[in-house]
């Protein structure tokens, strides 16, 4: 799996920070930044999760 | 006919819809029928105009992450709420009515302090004054009303003191706040109290500029205020969007939730027998889409020709989108209609979907989470005080909930 953010997009709702902490964090204006892009297959479901209630459709996945 | 539409004389089906009187939880059976039958539909609203009606969850994800509807409530077409202060007003309250670009530059303003970790970091603050609230409730009388005991103090002292307002004023801001969530309030009522709101908070800037602390409403009047990059007034509006709405839903979600969980035992005895971090989270969410308080639709819109469910949405054409019924789409959420906290229920969109989804509900979370983790664990006899069908609804509240929530123990 691999994962991209679009930082102008994001709204900050923190969603995918509370789904998947170890993947996704927020800078200091709450915007998502992205900490691992090939996550491990253990946060494989958090990440779909993060991506599936992100509301401003900000994070991209390509599953390989 | 409570199971049947209400149609005008020209045949659109009347909104907002009555809930039955026997289930006082769920949305308008009518709203039931739409979802199944007609899911993009027409509705007649206050002032004769007929919107478009969105009941599926699908439909309604799709149209809120749409940037060809607007959020602009200035625009014709745009479906009002009756007695609203916003119906005619050019002043938006912030930019919970504007759209991208301008709606991004000022909501970001305003988004540090609801990250995860920093409201993370509010935990052993809200956790005490939760405990305050109870120790004091519990050594007064009983029956007690919940409402006044801890479902308004709660979110009122944890808001005040991220914004940096006093407390103390607390009556002049739940007043005006009531007033203004009230739908039967005549209009200018509803204006009056929402200036002497943005005149309150205007002041408190004032004193913010002269000295500030270590708050938001500091950090906007020397970061945004001072530099000019917000003016006193929009600054002001800001912080009357922010104040109200840290009130007035999660105190609607604490006693609603609570008077849900009393009438629903085997569901509250989950919650209370386990009161780890992760049952807790789960029923949070569980309630947030079964009550869905925010039961009035969301207002939008359309910019452009739309294509959805069959329909043509006509650029120009209002656009009220219904989260309640969407969270009960039996295609997203197996029996919908059943309260199961146990459920993975974390894509509801009790707090909206797309660029305008509440931007507040970290902190929601974390309260909620707080209070249904503690009440029931610290006082686990806790009981109706009157019959179940005595409890008055909010069903002219612009946030659905009860006027009381008369308890005992
Ligand atoms: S869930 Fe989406 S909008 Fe929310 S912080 Fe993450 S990327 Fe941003």
């Amino acid at each position: 799996m691999h994962v991209e953010v679009d930082q102008p997009k994001c709204v900050a709702s923190g969603q995918c920070v509370m789904l998947a902490p170890g993947v996704f964090d927020q800078d200091d204006d709450g915007i998502v930044e992205l900490l691992d892009a090939d996550p491990a297959p253990e946060h494989h479901d958090d990440v779909r999760e993060s991506a599936a209630v992100c509301p401003a459709a900000a994070i991209r996945l390509t599953e390989k | 006919m409570p199971e049947t539409l209400t149609h005008s004389s020209e045949g659109q089906a009347e909104w907002p819809m009555p809930r039955a009187a026997t289930c006082p939880f769920d949305p308008p059976p009518a709203l039931k029928s739409l979802q199944s039958e007609a899911p993009v539909s027409r509705v007649r609203i206050w002032d004769g105009s007929t919107p478009w009606l969105i009941t599926r969850y699908e439909h309604t994800r799709a149209l809120l992450g749409d940037p060809r509807i607007s959020s602009d409530a200035t625009r014709p077409g745009f479906p009002r709420t009756a007695g609203s202060a916003q119906s005619d007003t050019r002043a938006p309250l912030s930019f919970i009515n504007m759209d991208d670009p301008e709606h991004a530059r000022l909501r970001r303003m305003v988004t540090a302090p609801f990250a995860i970790k920093r409201i993370e970091a509010l935990r052993p603050a809200v956790q005490r004054i939760v405990d305050d609230s109870i120790d004091t409730m519990l050594a007064g009388p009983k029956p007690v009303d919940l409402v006044e005991a801890l479902a308004l103090p709660i979110p009122s002292l944890v808001i005040c003191e991220l914004l940096g307002v006093p407390y103390e004023d607390h009556d002049l801001f739940q007043h005006n706040t009531k007033v203004l969530v009230k739908l039967s309030t005549a209009r200018e009522e509803s204006a009056a109290a929402l200036t002497a709101l943005t005149d309150y908070l205007e002041r408190l800037l004032t004193s913010k500029l002269e000295r500030p602390g270590n708050d938001l409403l500091s950090d906007i009047a020397t970061r945004r205020v001072a530099t000019g990059e917000l003016t006193q007034r929009e600054a002001a509006r800001m912080g009357v969007l922010l104040l109200i709405a840290g009130h007035e839903t999660t105190a609607n979600m604490i006693a609603l939730g609570t008077c849900a969980l009393l009438q629903n035992p085997d569901q509250l005895a989950l919650l209370r027998d386990a009161p780890d971090a992760k049952t807790t989270a789960s029923a949070v969410e569980e309630l947030l889409r079964y009550l869905n308080i925010t039961h009035n639709g969301r207002r939008r819109v359309a910019l452009e020709d739309i294509e959805i469910g069959g329909e043509t949405i006509r650029a120009g054409d209002g656009l009220i989108i219904a989260g309640d019924i969407a969270n009960r789409d039996p295609d997203v959420f197996p029996d919908p209609d059943r309260l199961d906290i146990t459920r993975n229920a974390r894509r509801h969109v009790a707090f909206g979907f797309g660029v305008h989804q509440c931007l507040g509900q970290p902190l929601a979370r974390l309260e909620l989470q707080v209070v249904y983790s503690t009440l029931y664990r610290r006082i686990p006899a806790l009981a109706l005080a009157i019959e179940p069908d005595q409890v008055r609804y909010k069903h002219d509240g612009a946030v659905y909930g009860v006027y009381e929530l008369p308890v005992t123990w």
